[in-house]
């Protein structure tokens, strides 16, 4: 008997293999008396040997697939499974107080988290989960349980968990992952995201996966309806293979379109751009068919590692970018940390509402050594290409004038300092905020473009936080009051000749996109795998026929009624 | 018994990887090795220990180091901190 889950359609594509559990093992420990200490330290040296052996493979297939820098994390852990203040007591304490290996060794490890949690510095308290986690793979081992080792995954699988963090996400390996299912999570959660640029199918949300899947279950993610199938029946199996090959099939035709131009029905060209968040990303840009780079998220350079980049590590990353895109325009936004992106080592005291608090723009105008190290990299950069520098979360025109001051003081201290900087840099705005939306028309006048970041601006124009599933039905694109902010914004820029993309997960959306034509985006910045459906849709419409369905939408009461008015008349 | 003193020049301080490295250096030998600063001692094969230390740039540092091979431990750690730039 097959059974199905239902959840939320992630990341297109349709996967079959076999379950891999991306989950912890329960590692609950009982104090027992030891009668025989000796042996109960032999059972500790060899679930020790067994774990440094296990990390030692781990490390060396980081060095290899990632390089050195990844690899460094493993080497300390390695050192503290040999670290003489932690392996002593554990011994002591087996044979003093005639305990099993477990609690001593549990016993111990707390002890020393607790000492690092109680640090004041942030850096410290993430060593906590260094001994938490190189702890964790000794205590599996004495109790026989197996933790997952994502890294070393040598079949095909699809990886089910709970949520998967963006330290989960970098240790997979896509030769074997082939899809993924989690618990928890949305169409803009963090995993979403990445299976979209991994080019893997997703289905999350699905609230149940780790409960009812099994490891080597074989299972069937289908992320173009947001279904779960798990040890389905054959022909299901034949049905699901029958899809996949359907799937690719589309996609071979969507592939024709690479070279092709974005044109509406009528005539009417729009840009379809791609957001990326490395270098590394263009590769997808370009066999997708991508015209620009929408929305390049600088915040990975500084996230996963213990200190902020250079200004040369930066550099080299921004040119890389640049002429990888062969003058086609590359929108870089600057650094926007902070909300649910924390960065350990800046140190920041926790906030009871860190979406509304110290971030993104907000930091960078008060930390200006960051800011400023970032600019100059970009305008170092910028005569590689065609680069254009935008600000994030800008709830002000002062903010945006300040952003503005500083980037032109830079340029000038570089180019008296001899350094060949682009002659013009178009400069913009994340239009994600209400309060920027509706004075858009004041805003046009300073600004070169907008790029309407919608998964902020829906979670703040609906007051829902995007991370609260309870409240996730307020995350409504289509609504009405969204519409009108959108339309007050691209209106705002062709008032005075300045153009309006758009870079939220709305932009790639199918049935976003005909009302965003009809209103007259300009840009539309999306997951590069989504490019080519997009403009083989975007083909089909008469962008005339779409401002009128626009036009009549606004007025309407509800999300609900615009999704149906969009569907009858694009089924036309 | 062998002992020096350093100023940590490094701009992350004895963090991380520069940790890593000098208590695998220390690894190495048979002596007794200590790190002391701002009063606190701890023993140098201890990547615990040491990163416990907190220790940020301008540190006043002092290694010493007891045993057979006391002057080769020292001498290295010493080539180690100066190679990688962490302290002189």
């Amino acid at each position: 008997m097959s059974t199905m889950l239902k959840g939320i359609a992630a990341s297109n594509g349709i996967a079959i293999a076999k379950a891999y559990r991306l989950i912890e093992p329960d590692l609950k420990v009982e104090k027992q008396t030891a009668d025989n200490t000796s042996e109960e330290t032999a059972r500790f040296q060899e679930a020790l040997k067994v774990s440094k052996e296990e990390l030692q493979a781990i490390r060396d297939k980081a060095d290899k697939d990632l390089g050195p820098d990844k690899a460094a994390i493993f080497d300390a852990h390695l050192l503290v499974l040999s670290d003489p203040e932690l392996i002593s007591p554990i011994e002591d304490k087996i044979k003093n107080e005639q305990v099993n290996a477990e609690f001593a060794l549990k016993e111990t490890a707390d002890m020393f988290i607790m000492m690092f949690e109680q640090m004041d510095n942030e850096y410290m308290k993430e060593r906590a989960a260094d001994i938490r986690d190189v702890t964790k793979r000794v205590l599996a081992h004495l109790l026989g349980v197996q933790i997952p080792n994502p890294s070393m995954i040598s079949e095909e699988v699809i990886i089910i968990a709970e949520d998967l963090t963006p330290s989960d996400t970098a240790q997979l390996n896509r030769t074997y992952v082939k899809g993924f299912t989690t618990n928890i999570g949305g169409r803009t959660s963090h995993s979403a995201i990445m299976a979209r640029s991994l080019e893997i199918p997703a289905v999350v949300g699905t609230k149940e996966a780790t409960a009812s899947i099994q490891n080597g279950d074989l299972v069937i993610v289908d992320g173009l309806n947001g279904e779960v199938h798990i040890n389905p029946t054959p022909e299901l199996v034949t049905k699901y293979e029958q899809m996949h090959a359907d799937y690719e099939k589309q996609k071979a035709e969507w592939a024709k379109l690479v070279n092709e131009k974005t044109v509406s029905a009528d005539g009417h060209h729009v840009e379809l751009a791609a957001n990326i968040g490395t270098p590394g990303d263009l590769e997808s840009v370009k066999s997708n068919g991508g015209e620009a780079v929408g929305l390049y998220r600088t915040e990975f350079l500084y996230m996963g590692r213990d200190q902020l980049p250079t200004e040369d590590e930066q550099f080299e990353a921004y040119k890389a970018v640049l002429e990888g895109m062969e003058g086609k325009p590359v929108v870089v936004r600057t650094l926007d940390i902070g909300g649910d992106k924390e960065l350990p080592y800046l140190d920041l005291p926790k906030e009871m509402n860190p979406f509304l608090g110290f971030r993104a723009i907000r930091l960078c105008l008060e930390e200006q050594g960051i800011f400023r190290t970032q600019l100059r990299a970009l305008l170092r950069a910028s005569s590689y290409g065609n680069l254009k520098i935008m600000f994030p979360m800008i709830a002000t025109l002062d903010e945006f004038r300040q952003a503005k001051a500083i980037l032109e003081e830079e340029k000038q201290s570089l180019i008296e300092s001899g350094v060949k900087v682009a002659g013009k840099i178009e400069t913009g705005i994340m239009v994600e905020i209400p309060s920027t939306a509706v004075m858009a028309d004041t805003f046009a006048k300073e600004v070169d473009f907008f790029s309407i970041g919608t998964n902020d601006l829906i979670q703040y124009t609906m007051a829902a936080d995007r991370m609260n599933e309870r409240v996730s039905y307020l995350y409504q694109p289509y609504n009405p009051a969204i519409l009108r902010l959108v339309k007050m914004v691209i209106d705002a820029a062709h008032k005075e000749g300045k153009w309006a993309g758009m870079c939220g997960e709305m932009a790639g959306d199918e049935t976003a996109i005909p009302l965003l034509l009809g209103l007259g985006l300009d840009e539309f910045s999306m997951s590069a795998t989504s490019i080519l459906r997009a403009r083989s849709l975007i083909r089909n419409l008469s962008q005339p026929e779409m401002e009128e369905l626009a036009n009549r939408v606004l007025s309407m009461s509800t999300a609900d009624e615009v999704v149906q008015a969009v569907q009858a008349a694009v089924a036309k | 018994m062998a002992e020096k003193t350093f100023t940590v020049t490094a701009e992350t301080g004895i963090h991380a990887r520069p940790a890593t490295l000098l208590v695998q250096a220390a690894g190495k030998f048979d002596s007794e090795i200590n790190l002391e600063y701002k009063g606190r001692t701890v023993n140098l094969k201890s990547i615990m220990g040491v990163m416990s230390l907190g220790i940020g740039q301008g540190a006043e540092i002092k290694i010493t180091a007891e045993g057979s091979d006391e002057q080769d431990a020292l001498n290295t750690l010493e080539e180690t901190l100066k190679r990688e730039g962490l302290a002189e």
